[in-house]
């Protein structure tokens, strides 16, 4: 179980993350989507007390991570599967976080054996390693100390199309172990085929949360304006929540007769009004990324 | 490749397992011992130490006049490639977290990173002094060698004191190159601005002749130098110590201190 309540990260007059504010439940797979750079990794170093949160708390297994005693037994960690020292080898890696956890040797021959990295693989320097094999040494070391919740920020970059299968089953496998698991990624097709539920961060702001069905079968209707902001205006002044698509429409959870009334009386022509089918997540997500592209253009 | 499916399901509890305890600080050094010798780097440094410290003596073996071929003036050979080398040693300890940012695995495991500080401090420390150890031992031999082949004095004549202060030099050295690490918490600058502050430091002071009644006092290099000359510290010379002592080695590792307990562990 993780807790993230309210958290907060400014830097100089930046704010990174925002009043972020959600729970991973045991027994399930919990997707943190979000574009590069909308927070996902500033809000999970700050859930393992490496970055100090400007605001905010986050709890695991009901208690901060910093008061949990010798995390590594109850949290597996991967932040960054290149953060390792290129000058030792895989084995070696691990047999430091074994001697650290306190557990015995044979743990680490174990690991290298269940992630795919036997014999002399696990025998080399990990600066010689693909991305691929940092990642699957990241994900022994995280399950090192057999804990029950795991923080896992991309672990899928550089693993190729069988090593992604291989960690998805590990994942599930994982949680229907009644483990907790928060793993992130930017891409939202990574992250739907073994998420149980779905964290979606902008900007620092959390704008989706729900179980994957909800949020991909989003209920409500998409309606297009023939002016966009008169229509944006009506729907706030009907007070209205919505999501913006990325080609002007809005998915606003309202039925369509509802909707109907209210651009009748705002006086706002309308030129399609349907349910929306679902890609509501999709869009948004699409929308999140091409503005965050948009902004590092104009920089 | 397998995945994990034959183990049991969690116990599912609200709360950490109270049967696991905290990282007893034993363990916590061990680790940190181990880091420093199982990368090239470290190992290829501890390497360079004893090879400098035997090729010092082996080179004083043949040069020195036989009346200076004693125990004390062995131990006194190794003292200088010694105190180039060990501060190293404290440097990549804290800076490796960093530059190689392994920090990101070590915080995690271990949150409470004032632990990790000290474990690491010791650690070096007891490399440190081990290192003492055997530059005493290749001392002693090579005084022996020397009796015995070289005509030399031979004499074992060594006081407590000289121990002492032989200990003292390199602990100071290697504290410092620690607290330079944890200052600037990157291999390249902590090692570059560890030898070239001292150094244009000396020279300044060596230069302003208005400044060399200070010098002692304000510069370390000047303030530990009798060590060398005299093999040992008199009364004074603490006294120059503990000054320059406090500029240079315990005022870094407070602010070193302070930079490691705030600053943000990340990738990139």
């Amino acid at each position: 179980m993780i807790t993230v309540e309210e958290l907060s990260k400014r830097y100089g007059g930046h704010q990174s993350v925002d009043r972020v504010t959600f729970q991973a439940q045991p027994g399930s797979v919990t997707g943190f989507l979000g574009p590069n750079g909308a927070g996902k990794s500033t809000t999970m170093r700050m859930m393992t007390g490496l970055t100090r949160p400007t605001a905010g708390r986050s709890t695991i297994l009901g208690v901060p991570y910093a008061e949990l005693p010798n995390p590594g037994r109850h949290v597996g960690v991967l932040l960054d599967a290149s953060a390792q020292h290129n000058g030792r080898t895989g084995r070696e890696v691990l047999r430091l976080g074994a001697t650290l956890m306190g557990l015995r040797r044979q743990r680490v021959d174990e690991m290298l054996e269940i992630v795919g990295l036997s014999g002399d693989e696990g025998d080399r320097r990990v600066g010689n390693y693909s991305l691929g094999m940092r990642q699957r040494l990241g994900i022994a070391h995280a399950l090192l100390g057999d804990p029950q919740v795991l923080i896992l920020d991309e672990p899928a970059n550089g693993l190729d199309p069988a090593g992604i299968h291989w960690m998805r089953g590990l994942l599930k496998t994982f949680a229907d172990r009644g483990g907790t698991v928060l793993l992130s990624s930017h891409l939202l097709h990574e992250i739907e085929v073994v998420a149980d539920h779905l964290v979606v961060i902008g900007r620092g702001v959390i704008v989706a949360d729900g179980s994957k069905a909800e949020l991909l079968n989003a209920v409500g209707t998409l309606v297009r304006g023939l002016e966009p902001a008169a229509l944006a205006r009506c729907l706030d002044a009907a007070g209205y929540t919505y999501q913006a698509t990325s080609d002007g429409a809005y998915v606003v959870p309202a039925t369509r007769e509802e909707i109907a009334l209210a651009a009748a009386q705002y006086g706002v022509v309308v030129t399609e009004l349907r349910a929306a089918d679902g890609a509501g997540l999709e869009d948004m997500f699409l929308q999140l990324t091409a503005d965050d592209a948009r902004e590092k253009v104009t920089q | 490749m397998s995945t994990a499916t034959d183990q049991a399901p969690f116990t599912l509890e609200a709360s950490p397992d109270p049967a696991v305890t905290a990282v007893p600080f034993t363990r916590l050094l061990r680790v940190e011992l181990r880091k420093l010798v199982d990368t090239r780097a470290g190992f290829w440094l501890l390497i360079a130490i004893g090879l400098c410290t035997v090729a010092v003596i082996g080179v004083f073996l043949v040069v020195a006049d036989p009346e200076h071929l004693t125990f004390i003036d062995f131990v006194g050979a190794t003292a200088t490639p010694q105190s180039i080398l060990l501060p190293v040693l404290g440097i990549l300890a804290v800076t490796a977290e960093w530059s190689q940012r392994t920090g990101l695995v070590t915080f995690t495991l271990e949150p409470s990173r004032i632990r990790v500080a000290i474990a690491k401090l010791v650690a070096v420390v007891l490399v440190g002094l081990l290192a003492v150890v055997v530059a005493l031992g290749v001392a002693g031999l090579s005084n022996g060698a020397g009796m015995a082949f070289l005509d030399g004095s031979g004499s074992w004549n060594l006081e407590a004191a000289n121990v002492r202060d032989f200990f003292a030099v390199q602990l100071i050295g290697i504290l410092q190159g620690f607290a330079f690490g944890m200052l600037l918490m990157n291999t390249a600058s902590a090692i570059v601005l560890y030898y070239v502050i001292p150094i244009a430091w000396s020279v300044l002071f060596s230069m302003v002749a208005a400044l060399e009644n200070a010098a002692p006092w304000l510069d370390l290099n000047t303030a530990i130098a009798p060590a060398f000359e005299q093999q040992t510290f008199r009364a004074a010379d603490w006294a120059h110590i503990a000054v320059a002592g406090t500029i240079w080695v315990l005022l870094p590792l407070a602010l070193g201190l302070i930079r490691l307990l705030r600053r943000e562990v990340r990738s990139a």
